[in-house]
């Protein structure tokens, strides 16, 4: 049984198209970036956005808002994309991405634009922010939730390990990460350039609550969420195995995306797959 | 001469009738007095309480005591965190460790998302003595300085850190604070006014030919040299730049603009850091020959404080002599 129904989750995943959608768009737009990672978290932003989020797109700084960290910034034109359809500013706005005076910068800012939290870019200073965070809501006494969204390459950053073990030395339940593990780095494999497994195993070692799922499985991604709330004492890390350029048959897996983007007639071909992608999960 | 308005210690040149004191028991006696006033205030350190005299707030207010380990790029994350949600965070440690470690976590996550974290570094200059170069910082001000909303205090004795400690509470951005392990005279009194982004004077004989401006506990060596140059004959003033960023440009170009000559005096890398700003600022507006009395491009050594002072050049004597020679290439 899951947390979700059947309509919630057909919603998410209709918006992650959409998401994917702009994502290819605004990417080609700006004519830099990377497109495999924001394919491969769609689902997730989607999910975040539009259900798992205590959020007030007309009021981004609510104090009683659940806090959402992206670490990984090279990523953000999903976050961008889920902020702009949830209605936190017009999705005109997305061809922005990338331009000078925009506030859409390459990498998020939080001074630039409301609902960010945090400015990121450079690898693993999310987690860290994530725990400060998290901690001072508990000081504050504001039960509002934390998530860090983080990359598998940030697993091989010194300040990950020692915010997890900050995150677990302060008991911060109210914390919970979510890695994707889409097991490329812009190098190539993770387990080629610097080996990060056994992953799980790790954070269980530094006293974390730790369930991988399938990150394009939104009801089995908001099931891990939900449980994590009636975790006590002890943060929880989501591992959620998740395929690059997902959406996108052509590129899915293939690490020469990670730090590219199409051109007009490649968008063009992936905006078709897409297409085709989603008429297969509305008919299912 | 000493300026009346300044209310230094009415024993100044007693050295001996003098309190001495590290400038981090500012730290300590300011962080508790704000604590009591002010719920906002959170203390992130990284195991070393003691030293940075953070011990007596971890004991009264053990709820707002952040302790992190020995994780100067965790703490720096943390406390951008804490300010995040309204929190107003004080992480000290050693600065040879922060800024020295975590120079980029406090870019980004401090200085770009321009969040109120006081960023308090100790045990800066060769003074920190027998624990050698490693754990003596002599670039923070540099690291620190060259961030965008970043400001950079550099108090004089232990009362001007504790002005220092309250002044940045108050401030909205993200600031750093350059603290002390040595013991130094303590010349300033509580009566002596402390603006962040207002430079100083401390002294000022009737014409001064050669203006000295600093900061740091290497001031009170500069009043001593300031002293004693008066009875050469060669009259000067004695600048306090505490508030290296920002910078009071207009005092220091009128400092220098009567006098013709300048001496520029810290505890630091002769690269960029306080004398570095005003080789700035004169350049830019009246160049005119500088002295500096610094670190010359070189890292610390094991040794006594005073031993390495002198080794490095950073005495009254050294004060007087780079005074006198600038006086000879601008009046000469």
């Amino acid at each position: 049984m899951s947390y979700l129904t059947e309509a919630d989750s057909m919603h998410i995943k209709l918006m992650a198209h959409e998401i994917r959608h702009s994502v290819i768009e605004m990417l080609t737009h700006a004519g830099s970036g990377h497109l495999a990672g924001p394919l491969g978290m769609a689902d997730i932003f989607a999910a975040m956005y539009f259900s798992v989020l205590n959020h007030r797109p007309q009021e981004p700084d609510w104090e009683s808002r659940d806090r959402l960290i992206l670490s990984n910034g090279h990523i953000v034109p999903v976050r961008y994309a889920a902020m702009a359809h949830a209605g936190y500013f017009p999705l005109e706005e997305l061809n922005t991405l990338r331009r000078f005076g925009s506030r859409l910068q390459g990498h998020p800012e939080r001074t630039r634009l409301p609902g960010l939290e945090t400015t990121s870019g450079p690898l693993g200073d999310g987690l860290t922010q994530a725990a400060g965070i998290a901690l001072g809501l508990r000081m504050n006494d504001n039960s509002a939730r934390v998530y860090a969204i983080l990359s598998d390459g940030e697993q091989q950053c010194g300040v990950t390990w020692e915010a997890m073990m900050f995150a677990s030395a302060h008991k911060l339940s109210n914390l919970t990460a979510i890695i994707d593990r889409n097991e490329i780095q812009i190098t190539g494999p993770t387990e080629k350039i610097m080996p990060i497994e056994p992953l799980r195993e790790k954070y269980e070692a530094f006293n974390w609550n730790a369930v991988t799922v399938d990150g394009h499985d939104v009801e089995m991604f908001v099931d891990a969420i939900e449980q994590a709330k009636n975790v006590h004492e002890r943060p929880t890390v989501i591992i959620a195995n998740t395929i690059p350029g997902k959406g996108v048959p052509e590129i899915e897996g293939d690490h020469r995306w990670h730090g590219r983007v199409p051109t007009k007639e490649e968008a063009v071909k992936f905006l078709m797959q897409l297409a085709q992608e989603r008429k297969i999960v509305t008919a299912a | 001469m000493i300026l009346h308005d300044t209310h230094l210690h009415e024993d100044i040149f007693d050295t001996g009738k003098l309190e001495h004191a590290g400038l981090r028991d500012g730290f300590g006696a300011a962080i508790g007095e704000l604590a009591d006033s002010d719920e906002r205030v959170v203390v992130v350190c990284a195991d070393v309480s003691k030293s940075v005299r953070a011990d007596v707030f971890r004991k009264k207010h053990p709820e707002r005591y952040v302790e992190v380990g020995v994780a100067e790029q965790n703490m720096a994350g943390v406390a951008a965190g804490l300010a995040q949600v309204g929190m107003l965070p004080f992480m000290v440690t050693f600065a040879a460790f922060s800024p020295g470690r975590n120079r980029e976590q406090i870019r980004t996550a401090i200085a770009l998302s321009d969040l109120p974290v006081k960023v308090v570094g100790t045990h800066t200059g060769v003074s920190v003595g027998p624990d050698g170069a490693t754990h003596q910082a002599l670039d923070d001000i540099t690291l620190m300085r060259v961030m965008p909303n970043m400001q950079v205090v550099v108090p004089a004795d232990r009362e001007e850190a504790r002005k220092a400690i309250h002044a940045s509470a108050a401030v909205n951005k993200p600031i750093y604070i350059r603290l002390t392990r040595h013991e130094t005279p303590v010349f300033t009194t509580t009566d002596t006014p402390f603006e962040i982004g207002r430079a100083e004077y401390l002294w000022r004989s009737p014409q001064p030919r050669v203006a000295l401006m600093g900061a740091g506990p290497l001031l009170y060596e500069a009043l001593h040299a300031a002293r004693m140059l008066e009875g050469e004959g060669i009259g000067t003033s004695v600048l306090n730049l505490h508030s290296v960023k920002p910078m009071d440009i207009d005092r220091v170009k009128e400092a220098a603009g009567d006098a013709g000559a300048v001496v520029s005096i810290e505890e630091h890398q002769i690269l960029g850091g306080v004398g570095g700003t005003v080789a700035e600022i004169l350049a830019q507006n009246t160049p005119m020959p500088l002295e500096m009395v610094a670190v010359h491009d070189a890292f610390g050594q094991s040794g006594t404080a005073q031993e390495l002072l002198e080794h490095y050049g950073l005495t009254r004597g050294s004060i007087m002599e780079a005074a006198r020679k600038a006086h000879g290439r601008a009046h000469g």
